[in-house]
């Protein structure tokens, strides 16, 4: 009995309530660029400030596209490898001359119609709410990338270090798209 | 349905937004302003009017459209109503929710 005694006391923790923590910022790595991964990224950062969620943007990859001032607005679906669109047509089909950018013009026309604005507005927008827009440092060198190169809301080519000092702080999630 | 506690006490629904927004007053938007630390300035009622204007007329409201208003552009609108600019805007101009992902 004594022996038991001399056993380390273990504090039993009652369970406590889980507390509703909001969401306070949301950091978005938009990696690829296909318009619905950029408008994936654009609308959940544009919906972080609507909600008075900070909100920062990181583009990097081939989604550094989305943000440069030569193809901002010319972004394409892909047609080929994506089993989700007009599931059934023969893969082969959708490498024909011309289709890819037939079938982006057709789901723009779609977005245009539900009043979705087009990316580079979509980035103005989301730099007036109080967003901020970054473009990868390492992508940019590989892409022969330049400052002047992006759209003007891009507010600078930073590391992935620096990308990370933008997560800072209790209540931030990220995204990578 | 609960009431929001103000003076003027209006039937809102669990969120704060006025369940008919015909009974909605200035002293009533005032008072909730007032709830997110806001004093209602001249432009402020410019857009509150505007946007119960366009909810009269069954127009689905987003930031886009408050940002072609005319009265206001984006980055003012999220000045004026720090925190969640639409939904605050619509709560306290007494009209329901947004529904808007844009």
């Amino acid at each position: 009995m004594t022996e038991t005694m001399d056993m380390p006391q273990v504090e039993m923790k009652k369970p406590v309530a889980l507390e509703k923590k909001p969401v306070k910022k949301m950091l978005i790595i938009c990696s690829k660029g296909k318009l619905e991964d950029v408008y994936a990224a654009l609308v959940l950062a544009n919906g972080a400030c609507m909600e008075g969620i900070e909100s920062k943007l990181f583009f990097t990859f081939f989604g550094l596209e989305a943000i440069t001032k030569k193809h901002a607005e010319h972004l394409h679906t892909a047609t080929v490898g994506n089993p989700a669109f007009m599931p059934g047509m023969p893969t082969m089909l959708g490498g024909l001359p011309g289709f890819e950018a037939f079938a982006s013009y057709m789901m723009k026309k779609e977005m245009d119609k539900l009043e979705i604005p087009h990316v580079t507005e979509f980035i103005e927008m989301i730099e007036a709410a109080g967003g901020e827009i970054f473009a990868c440092k390492l992508a940019a060198d590989m892409f022969h990338l330049k400052k002047e190169d992006f759209l003007p809301q891009v507010k600078d080519i930073i590391t992935v270090g620096d990308m990370y000092a933008l997560a800072e702080g209790e209540g931030t999630q990220i995204i990578y798209i | 349905m609960e009431t929001i506690v103000t003076a003027v006490e209006l039937q809102t629904n669990p969120e704060g937004y006025l369940v008919n927004y015909k009974e909605w007053t200035q002293e009533w938007a005032r008072e909730v302003a007032s709830t997110y630390q806001l004093e209602l300035t001249s432009k402020h009622w410019q857009v509150l009017e505007w946007l119960r204007a366009k909810h009269a007329e069954g127009v689905a409201l987003t930031i886009r459209k408050v940002g072609a208003s005319g009265i206001t552009d984006i980055k003012e609108f999220y000045q004026l109503f720090p925190g969640g600019p639409l939904k605050i805007s619509s709560k306290i101009a007494g009209i329901p929710k947004p529904v808007s992902c844009i």
